[in-house]
């Protein structure tokens, strides 16, 4: 849980504001954007994700260069994906 | 410097380092603190310090937010899940971390309901498709993560949920900062700021370091290039006589960090009079509890928990490197007893803690360096 990691916007979803599902490094999962709230996201826009949250809006070269240092620091991003890929946020 | 081969810019690193080098006052020993678990593993996982000239030694801080917590806290929290009709909800992280009596992970062998979430709002829909369980969440983590949690606790009050509740742990980082500071055992020049944790409260609240202690801090991010370009500020500021709050990390951190991020922590949670880290004790002010509006959401009030103080272990020596006195290898029972299979202290728990960080990668690098600059 202490990795904060890149994920982009890929669509919002209807009905409910506060959620948009983002890709991150193959996965797709929805992830709250409640405290990115008047930033006028859009899709394919870079946020960074921590526990289910966007905590910060980033642009690609950033997203980008963050993602394949993550995929470099092996297990710790590994099981954060793993975790992801559990998630069931909606 | 075969390292850099690694980098993004290999070129932009041999002059940094060389610049690093050049900004070293001769005979000045310099000691900075990377208070961040993220920018530790980044430190070992690149050697990065092996690389620093000489007089410049960067020292592990407390923040890894598994690290710090109090063994009598993972008790209580244990107490909570052997509840009648309790699912404890928790991030995998934690799952390890021994208290007194054992790690979740026991508790759960021996029958709790403990489950590992991604997310808080993983925990609240477990909580709203069983109705008839009490469904708690273990709130963990600094300001990076306590929004989160947050949030998780203003959607379910909106949506009537009545089973959720948070066991809070959330701690705050200029607290331990501050003790750190006023702490003898150390002589620090100055200190790597956390990237993630800037994000969200900024890099205003770092003044009173840098204007009440004459320290410059630099807000940092997680590549090794940032490592490196930010030791870089902080010799520069010290060279020119500055003690200033700079960010280095400015692509992703905001100088007042996120607004609504501060608002919905204020909104529900607030300071404890005090609260235990494990190794550095009982720091002001340096954790949050749930509000009294939110009681109803609060495990600590719902449950009648423990509260027991249990001592570290004796061999354990976790206090000392999460203050930086001693490095991971320097501890008694480094790499022998406590291994991150058979952790003793949580640095050896979390990928985060500067022990596991050391373990996993640090000192095969720094066996790399040896060869290499044989």
């Amino acid at each position: 849980m202490c990795l904060a990691i890149p994920g982009e916007i890929v669509e919002f979803v209807p009905d409910r504001p506060g959620l948009a599902k983002v890709e991150v490094s193959g996965v797709r999962r929805a992830v709250n954007i409640g405290l990115l709230e008047g930033e006028g996201l859009a899709a394919g826009d870079w946020v960074l994700i921590h526990v289910g949250f966007a905590l910060s809006r980033i642009d690609e070269a950033e997203a980008k260069a963050t993602l394949t240092m993550l995929e470099g620091i092996g297990a710790a991003y590994d099981e954060e994906i793993d975790a992801l890929r559990e998630s069931r946020i909606d | 410097m075969r390292f850099v081969d690694e980098y993004r810019d290999a070129e932009k690193a041999h002059h940094l380092a060389a610049s690093i080098a050049a900004l070293c006052e001769p005979g000045r020993q310099y000691k900075f603190m990377e208070v961040c678990g993220g920018h530790t593993h980044t430190i070992y996982k690149h050697g990065i310090e092996d690389y620093l000239p000489e007089a410049v030694s960067l020292v592990h801080g407390p923040g890894c937010p598994v690290c710090v917590m109090p063994m009598g806290r993972v008790d209580d929290a244990i107490h909570i899940a052997s509840q009648p009709n309790v699912i404890m909800t928790s991030f995998g992280d934690m799952m390890r971390v021994p208290g007194g009596n054992g790690s979740f992970f026991d508790a759960k062998a021996a029958g709790a309901d403990i489950r590992m979430v991604y997310s808080p709002l993983d925990a609240l829909k477990i909580a709203e498709r069983n109705p008839e369980r009490r469904v708690v969440f273990m709130g963990i983590g600094f300001e990076t993560t306590a929004p989160s949690t947050a949030m998780t606790v203003l959607r379910a009050k909106a949506a009537g949920i009545t089973n959720f509740s948070v066991f809070c742990n959330h701690v705050t980082i200029l607290p331990a900062i501050k003790a750190i500071l006023d702490s003898p055992d150390l002589r620090l020049d100055g200190f790597l700021g956390p990237g993630h944790v800037s994000t969200v409260i900024g890099c205003r609240p770092y003044e009173f370091i840098t204007r009440d202690y004459r320290k410059p801090l630099v807000v940092a991010g997680f590549e090794p290039l940032d490592i490196l370009q930010s030791v870089h500020m902080l010799l520069a500021q010290l060279a020119e006589g500055r003690s200033e709050v700079e960010n280095q990390y400015g692509r992703v951190v905001p100088w007042d960090g996120n607004t609504r991020a501060l608002q919905v922590i204020n909104e529900t949670m607030e300071p404890r009079p005090y609260f235990e880290w494990r190794g550095l004790g009982f720091i002001s002010h340096s954790a949050l509890r749930m509000k009294d509006a939110y009681a109803d959401f609060d495990a600590e009030r719902i449950f009648d928990i423990p509260g027991g103080r249990v001592a570290d272990p004796k061999a354990c020596q976790c206090g000392e490197v999460l203050k930086g006195v001693l490095k991971p290898w320097e501890c008694k029972v480094f790499g022998t007893a406590c291994t991150p299979e058979t952790p003793i202290g949580t640095c050896m728990v979390s990928s985060e803690g500067a022990c596991a960080a050391y373990y996993n990668f640090g000192r095969f690098t720094r066996e790399r360096v040896k060869e290499a600059t044989r």
